[in-house]
């Protein structure tokens, strides 16, 4: 059943297109060799990439004036996730040495999976398009990136 | 976040724009993923809204204007009927959300139905609740007209012993 009542109906209906948009991409891109797996995932990240270019640049000026990478992984974590999936991301890590991991407990694009061992080889799909996102939103604030995911237990990612 | 979805759309069409060459078959995969969508749209219109039993066509098509394109995009079309026996109706938009950010068609694409995802969203919806209709663009403001026209009409006459809506 696809029901996403108590989250805001135009959230619903990003989450719908995010949905249908992981399953026509799949089935046009992957072929049976591995290469086409990762073909499917590129192309989904590469979405969100301009996706979250385009979000970049519709932020308020005085964002754009981060004093350090810090701050902005701050701002990536409240303000974007709240705009993105109306919640903020619930804990940032960081070796401080360039490299930060962000937890979600309860990510709204995984939330409807169900949570058995073999669902998880699923989630790496649902979870493209948000690193891409992550990803342009950095590159317009000046941050050259990469940005992987990674599911231990639905519907938890970071 | 409604500019995240008019975003996404936008690269959704432009990634299908790189995937076919030919714009029909862009239409064609537009609509049926609006199809898909619609199909489990409606559930969640349904668990939103409280709308009540509809006994017209011309009632369910002010619903789609009045309530569900109010609450997914913001905007309320205005609705007409083109036919005395009242089966076709058009949602006239004048300013469409979806195209936002767009000025006009990718060169090479003026036959791209850029918005061809809600013809496939009100065609998957209607059917769930057992209405068969066609959908499709009669008037689109990126193709230089002055509004943008959804046509709608239904399929079959309405029996009102055997329609329910689903709850």
């Amino acid at each position: 059943r696809w029901t996403v009542v108590g989250r805001m109906a135009d959230a619903a209906l990003f989450e719908f297109l995010h949905m249908e948009m992981v399953a026509e991409l799949w089935s046009h891109h992957s072929d049976p060799g591995p290469g086409g797996q990762k073909m499917s995932l590129s192309v989904l990240e590469g979405m969100g990439f301009r996706v979250g270019q385009a979000l970049g640049e519709r932020l308020p000026q005085e964002t754009l004036a981060f004093r350090e990478e810090l701050d902005v992984l701050k701002f990536l974590c409240k303000d974007l996730w709240v705009a993105v999936f109306q919640k903020q991301m619930d804990s940032l890590r960081t070796n401080h040495q360039g490299t930060y991991v962000l937890q979600d407990n309860s990510f709204p694009l995984l939330i409807r999976m169900a949570s058995g061992p073999q669902y998880l080889e699923e989630a790496p799909k649902f979870l493209a398009f948000t690193c891409g996102l992550l990803r342009g939103t950095l590159s317009t604030l000046g941050i050259k990136s990469l940005v992987t995911a990674s599911v231990a237990s639905l519907p938890t990612c970071e | 976040n409604k500019d995240l979805f008019v975003l996404t759309y936008g690269a959704l069409v432009a990634q299908l724009c790189k995937d076919y060459e030919k714009d029909e078959d862009v239409n064609k995969y537009l609509d049926k993923m609006g199809y898909s969508i619609g199909t489990r749209l409606v559930e969640d219109f349904l668990a939103r809204s409280c709308v009540r039993r509809c006994h017209s066509y011309s009632e369910i098509t002010d619903i789609i204007a009045q309530v569900a394109f109010k609450m997914y995009l913001g905007i309320t079309p205005s609705v007409t009927c083109n036919n005395p026996s009242r089966t076709e109706f058009s949602l006239i938009l004048d300013k469409n959300p979806l195209a936002e950010f767009v000025e006009e068609l990718p060169a090479g694409r003026s036959s791209l139905c850029y918005c061809n995802l809600l013809c496939g969203i009100i065609r998957g919806a209607l059917e769930m609740v057992h209405l068969a209709a066609d959908v499709t663009f009669l008037q689109d403001r990126l193709k230089g007209d002055r509004v943008t026209e959804i046509g709608i009409t239904f399929l079959k006459k309405l029996d009102e012993k055997k329609y329910r809506r689903k709850k």
